[in-house]
């Protein structure tokens, strides 16, 4: 009995924290007046055009390394040659948004969830509130918005960058020919599987923002409460990602 | 002006306010007192709207202060918080200027901004630091200066003098009283220290054990009993 009640009660409270985080991202998302264009730029500056160099050297390094992979792989079965098509169609479906989605959720999820929760601390918050500003409006869209907008950039710059290792890979070292490769690497690829990797980068950033601001909103108090906000806005950003991406997938190409 | 009446709040099995009763009137310079924990940065922040209390009632000119009428509460009320809590991404015209930016051009906003800055003994090269270049007292004064630069007609101070060296404090008391009595504010002040009690208060009120426990003016205080021990611990 006393365990039927325990796990009722995990149960409810677990289904409270997300309709807790529900309400704040609709609240989020929603509250557009009035609309912050200056806001919305930085963030669209500190989340997309920072993490670009981050997401670029991902992307570059994984495309090559799975350009390799696939090579080696492939050759168990004499099926070297697919090596661009998959590359293409990895990088473009699924490494692409994942891996970049998992670099922004590091740099950016912790980045806001340190500077919301520093600003909860130091009362900076409660100082918008007396100044007639709503915290949510003037912290939360902004962020909310851009990281929805620059993620699937940032995804698709990614896609090309790792197209593009696999194949630096694949005509220094795997013997390619550059025309044949790069000809090989959009013939396989349908446009959906670029705009679904895209929507996936859309969704990822965001988890990503959410979590950053939800665990800055929610930070204790001091330097520990600050840190322990930042770690768990990254490890949420994190598996949210990857349980997003597993959803995604089965609704996409199921 | 503000009247509060049997405020109550709880968080968890501790009670903080237990049954709060206070009057400020128009123009009048109240100090609220009392030990650490004692519950005076609660009552501030159920004022505020930013803790809901439990029970009891606020009234701002007569009528509850609802999410009806906070925000035209807010509208005509100014906080020095007690770190200054200025927001770091901005420069200090901005800050000082926050509230006035969303209803005027930035030139206009940053006039204001300078003039106030100066009203707080702030000279024009602060205007564009960023908050983390001023030292503590500067830092406060700015705050002041964003306190006042919609001239508020309420203002709160959250323990103004914390963190000051004595010069500083005598100074920042000597600001806040200077400005209440220039602009007529109603002024709220929190505050563990009886100089700033001195400098800047009509009247005074002792939070003790979750309720007011005296209240009276300034110049009775040395005479009230509930006053002798918080007295004597400022004075030791």
């Amino acid at each position: 009995m006393n365990a039927v009640r325990l796990s009722g009660r995990a149960t409810l409270r677990g289904l409270r924290g997300v309709g807790a985080v529900a309400l704040f991202t609709l609240r989020g998302l929603f509250h557009l007046r009035p609309f912050r264009p200056r806001l919305l730029a930085a963030q669209i500056f500190q989340i997309g055009w920072l993490s670009l160099p981050v997401v670029a050297l991902t992307a570059l390094f994984t495309g090559a390394a799975l350009a390799l992979q696939i090579h080696s792989g492939g050759a168990r079965f004499q099926a070297s040659d697919v090596v661009p098509a998959i590359v293409a169609i990895g990088m473009v479906r699924e490494l692409g948004p994942v891996l970049g989605g998992l670099m922004v959720a590091a740099r950016v999820a912790s980045s806001i969830a340190a500077e919301i929760g520093t600003m909860k601390v130091t009362e900076q918050i409660d100082a918008l509130v007396t100044l007639s500003t709503d915290p949510i409006g003037w912290l939360v869209t902004p962020r909310l918005w851009a990281a929805m907008l620059t993620v699937p950039v940032l995804v698709g710059v990614g896609d090309i960058i790792g197209i593009m290792g696999g194949w630096l890979v694949g005509t220094q070292s795997l013997g390619f020919n550059s025309a044949a490769y790069l000809a090989n690497s959009w013939a396989y690829l349908e446009s959906w599987d670029v705009i679904s990797g895209l929507i996936k980068g859309a969704a990822f950033g965001l988890i990503v923002a959410v979590s950053g601001c939800w665990y800055g909103m929610a930070s204790g108090r001091g330097a520990e409460g600050v840190g322990r906000a930042t770690k768990s806005a990254v490890v949420a950003a994190a598996v949210g990602i990857l349980a997003a991406n597993f959803i995604l997938t089965g609704l996409f190409f199921e | 002006m503000i009247r509060i009446e049997g405020l109550r709040k709880s968080f968890g099995a501790r009670t903080v306010l237990d049954g709060v009763d206070l009057q400020v009137g128009q123009g009048e310079s109240m100090c609220v007192i009392g030990q650490s924990g004692t519950g005076k940065s609660v009552l501030l922040k159920c004022i505020l709207g930013l803790e809901a209390p439990d029970d009891g009632l606020i009234l701002w000119q007569g009528r509850p202060l609802d999410r009806h009428a906070r925000p035209r509460f807010l509208d005509s009320f100014g906080m020095l918080f007690q770190g200054a809590a200025l927001f770091d991404s901005l420069p200090v015209w901005q800050n000082v200027g926050f509230r006035l930016r969303q209803r005027m051009s930035d030139q206009k906003a940053r006039g204001i901004a300078i003039e106030k800055l100066a009203r707080v003994g702030l000279g024009p090269e602060i205007a564009d630091m960023m908050p983390a270049q001023l030292s503590g007292g500067m830092a406060k004064r700015a705050g002041l200066a964003r306190a006042i630069a919609d001239d508020s007609q309420v203002i709160f101070f959250d323990e103004p003098t914390t963190g000051l060296d004595p010069i500083r404090a005598r100074r920042i008391n000597g600001l806040i009283r200077g400005i209440v009595e220039e602009t007529g504010a109603t002024a709220i002040t929190i505050t563990h220290d009886m100089d700033s009690v001195r400098a800047i208060g009509d009247r005074v009120a002792l939070l003790q054990d979750g309720s007011i426990a005296w209240q009276g003016a300034v110049a009775d205080m040395d005479d009230a009993p509930p006053l002798a021990g918080f007295l004597g611990k400022e004075t030791t």
